[in-house]
């Protein structure tokens, strides 16, 4: 029970019990094959629940009901696609660069579990505590552009290639804004480790600390990490009623489910990042002097806290989905260049004076 | 060195087939597009993907026949498009049409085009990356459909309309389900407005977007909600009044923007009116029979006939010549999608891929009714 | 404009105008040589100014072609139809009015496509509705295709 509360007896359990008849070396090398293990079930897993939920939740904006017919409320339709997707035939067409083809997917991938190794699920479940967390996640998850690029380029499709071009530009841009929006709250805190950040709101979350210029951030990032995750209304890469699916037109069958499974997990990593530094991570919510109200909210597990803080970002980014329409290309790099980043920068000048002065919680 | 620089930045036209299997051409239109990067150069359209030669069967079929191919047509439009062949034939025939007929056929041709509107309302959303706004539409549209599948078994082609009259009487239920539908669809028009309308996004994406001068609207022969958007004066109901739109005050919608939000606001607009209409006439049916009666088999005398309808998408022609046979020696249809098209390269030069998206929905394009 | 005086605009510009007045409007039959001087005529005349150009299309009667223009005046508010006669079948040939209103460059390439008139100055005159390799033309009375047949 305690476990659920400090991950860290569990994994110091699990490390005491290699140690006992394995070599130092030996217990990495398992280790780490344990960790991959559970980030790619974890994966898995995720795709699957995002993907219903996204369905379920696009289907309740939209007045009907969504997947019902597979399993008790549709629950295992994305199981039913999955075993569809993987049954599919994998079409490459004749004039594509085969061997990029075939590795963009995987880059995508690969972007998306090294992300993900950074974040804080709960006290003591985080695979790597960096002292330049922020500034990893930051840069790998950028790395997923190349990915876009190189399935745009590689697929021979003028359709593809616009879409791609427009990834790029698009991500490249707000890559900015996501990383100065958060260097916003680092002026705060101080350091850049995830972990740190997230002990550093055990008394109070950033976005309620930080003052109304911690809000102006985490709306820029709200705003931005959509923009960088290509969901609608910034979808302009797959931008499906002009470019057909953009960079992915070309692609099928289990290529085409990992763009969609990075898709999600990208989704999943910005809320992350999101709540970590926003929304106290797996820090339970806490208000002043209510002993006894925080006393309950301690009770809840964080990683509850942290899944249901990831949750509610997720839910928001649906939620700007299925409500606005898509943005032209434009338009989005204005928003970006003559709006989002120069309020973004005087944010952080206001946010080191308040900072310096000490008016913050 | 500016030689090198130059010749390495210079950039190159390209071509795009877009269509004819493409999300947004919605059928299948193909669409040549010359871009320079993102910016569009040239819309070339090839049509006739769906052509099935509608004029030439009409030369070997009754006049009771060629109503049912107009369904076929602009099938959002159905009825309307009906009417008019109906509308020629009697012109040709003198008959006078009861008045029951003409008030039934004015309710039913406005909620044809309310569930036209709703249907490309829905689609505009969706054009521009808002998916639920498809699905609001449909939700109303649904009503109407219902009411026509009640009144003649259709849904979709309804085939109501035969020369000299109706098929049948309209059912018992008609009147109450359509002031169900008007009291149900006042409500959630304004809906529209909070989903789309008064979108940050959707403004910026519409607004001077495709732009479409009067005189240019009339040298095309844009006609429609799309004309009427540049101040092109074009509505048949008012200039040729023809079923009972002599009875009803309705206001033809102007604009003089003639960019894609004005268009859009037309046809919302236009929803508006239609409601109003059938609101006026759904309580003044009149007694009577719902035919006059024909010959089973007609023939028309020798000459030649015009009839212009106002349809979903603009003004509907049939132009019928007759040598006295039981079949027409031609026919023509002049359907408003295949002038509004041959705008669409004159709208779209200079602008952006998204933004033909936007020209092309706010055109409102069916594409049988342009290839016929 | 009422009909009477339509009629005499159009006898004056082209006497050998064949006029009747018929169910709906007033119609002219006109050489297809003089078709297009009057056609602009009745274009840039403030008196007639038909700047709406409705309906364009084309006739094949035994003997001869036509090409049938509805136009009508958006500001005046009247409708004429002017038909220009070809008097052969064997490769017919007519002005454009794409110059006129712009509405005909399609309409034209459609009555090419079907009936294969041939409208000289035509800026793009291809084949619209059907496939580029087509034979014949199909709205024609003499067409015949043992395809798909239409006729019984």
């Amino acid at each position: 029970m305690k476990a659920l509360y400090d991950f860290s007896y569990l994994t110091n359990a699990i490390h005491q019990w290699l140690s006992s008849f394995l070599s130092p070396n030996g217990v990495m090398i398992t280790e780490m094959i344990l960790v991959g293990l559970a980030f790619m079930l974890f994966f898995a897993v995720l795709g699957l629940v995002l993907v219903y939920a996204e369905r379920k939740v696009s289907a309740f904006f939209q007045q009907r009901l969504g997947p019902m017919r597979v399993g008790k409320w549709g629950t295992a339709q994305t199981i039913a696609d999955v075993i569809k997707l993987l049954m599919k035939e994998p079409i490459i067409n004749k004039e594509a660069d085969r061997f990029l083809f075939n590795l963009a997917p995987y880059i995508i991938m690969m972007a998306a579990f090294m992300a993900m190794a950074a974040l804080p699920f709960a006290r003591g479940l985080q695979a790597l505590d960096f002292d330049i967390g922020i500034l990893y996640v930051a840069a790998v998850s950028s790395l997923g552009v190349i990915g876009i690029l190189l399935a745009g380029w590689s697929s021979n499709n003028k359709y593809s290639l616009i879409g791609a071009m427009r990834a790029g530009a698009q991500i490249i841009s707000y890559e900015l804004s996501v990383a100065l929006s958060l260097l916003t709250i680092v002026v705060l805190t101080g350091s850049l480790q995830l972990s740190v950040i997230v002990e550093s709101q055990a008394d109070g979350w950033w976005l309620f600390k930080g003052h109304i210029p911690a809000m102006i951030a985490f709306l820029i990032f709200l705003i931005a990490s959509t923009a960088e995750t290509n969901r609608g209304p910034f979808d302009l890469a797959e931008a499906e009623s002009e470019l057909t699916a953009g960079f992915h037109t070309e692609y099928s069958g289990l290529k085409f489910a990992f763009f969609f499974l990075a898709e999600f997990a990208n989704m999943f990593i910005v809320s992350a990042i999101g709540a970590t530094v926003f929304l106290g991570g797996w820090m339970p919510l806490h208000i002043g002097n209510w002993e006894g109200f925080n006393a309950i909210m301690d009770y809840i597990p964080p990683i509850f806290w942290f899944f249901g803080k990831v949750s509610f970002m997720i839910f928001l980014m649906m939620w700007f989905r299925w409500t606005f329409p898509r943005l032209r290309i434009d338009q989005l790099l204005t928003l970006e260049w003559k709006y989002l980043l120069p309020i973004n920068l005087v944010n952080i000048l206001v946010m080191a004076f308040i900072g310096l002065v000490g008016w913050h919680f | 060195m500016d030689e090198v620089i130059a010749q390495a930045l210079e950039s190159q036209e390209y071509f795009i087939n877009m269509g004819p299997q493409h999300p947004s051409t919605h059928g299948v239109l193909r669409l040549v597009l010359s871009l320079d990067g993102e910016i569009i150069r040239k819309v070339e359209p090839h049509i006739g993907y769906i052509h099935r030669s509608i004029e030439k069967m009409c030369e070997h079929d009754s006049y009771q026949q060629i109503v049912h191919l107009t369904d076929r047509m602009d099938y959002l439009s159905c009825h309307i498009n009906n009417e008019a062949v109906c509308l020629a034939v009697e012109m040709g025939l003198q008959v006078e049409v009861p008045e029951r007929v003409k008030v039934i056929r004015t309710i039913i041709g406005e909620l044809t085009r309310l569930s036209s509107h709703q249907l490309w309302w829905g689609v505009m959303g969706m054009d521009l990356g808002a998916i639920t706004t498809f699905l609001y539409g449909f939700r109303d549209r649904e009503m109407i459909t219902d009411i026509f599948e009640e009144t003649c078994g259709a849904r979709l082609t309804m085939n109501y309309n035969v020369p000299g009259g109706l098929m049948f009487d309209i059912h018992p239920n008609f009147q109450k389900r359509t002031k169900e539908f008007v009291t149900h669809f006042r409500k959630k028009l304004p809906e529209y407005d909070d989903l789309l309308s008064n979108n940050v996004i959707f403004r910026e994406r519409t607004i001077g977007i495709g732009k479409l001068s009067k005189e240019d609207a009339i040298s095309y022969g844009v006609t429609g909600p799309t004309g009427r958007a540049s101040g092109f004066s074009c509505d048949v109901r008012k200039h040729h009044p023809y079923s009972a739109y002599d009875k009803v005050q309705f206001n033809e919608i102007l604009r003089t923007e003639g960019d894609c939000f004005a268009r859009y606001q037309c046809r919302i607009a236009e929803m508006w009116e239609s409601l109003s209409i059938i609101e006026q006439l759904i309580d003044n049916i009149p007694e009577g029979p719902f035919k006059a009666p024909t010959k089973a088999v007609i023939k028309l005398p020798k000459g030649e006939w015009y009839q212009k309808v106002e349809t979903a998408r603009g003004e509907f022609g049939v132009y019928i010549i007759s040598e006295g046979q039981k079949s027409p020696y031609r026919l023509k249809f002049r359907s408003p999608g295949f002038s509004n098209l041959s705008a669409l390269d004159h709208m779209a030069r200079g602008a952006k891929i998204a933004d033909l998206v936007a020209i092309m929905s706010t055109i409102d394009l069916v594409i049988p009714d342009i290839d016929r | 404009m009422e009909s009477e005086a339509l009629k005499e605009f159009v006898l004056l510009r082209v006497p050998e105008a064949e006029i009747s007045q018929g169910a709906q409007y007033v119609q002219a039959v006109v050489p297809s040589e003089k078709a297009h001087t009057l056609l602009s005529e009745l274009k840039s005349n403030p008196q007639t100014s038909f700047d709406y150009l409705f309906c364009l299309t084309g006739v094949d009667w035994p003997q001869h072609m036509e090409v049938v223009y509805h136009l009508k005046s958006t500001s005046l508010n009247h409708m004429v139809v002017i038909k220009a006669k070809i008097n052969t079948r064997e490769n017919p040939e007519t002005d454009t009015v794409c110059d006129i209103w712009r509405t005909a460059e399609f309409h034209e390439r459609e009555v090419f496509d079907l009936f294969g008139i041939t409208f000289r100055n035509h800026p793009d005159l291809r084949r619209l509705l059907l496939t580029d390799d087509w034979v014949g033309y199909p709205l024609r009375k003499d067409y015949v295709d043992n395809v798909n047949m239409i006729a019984y």
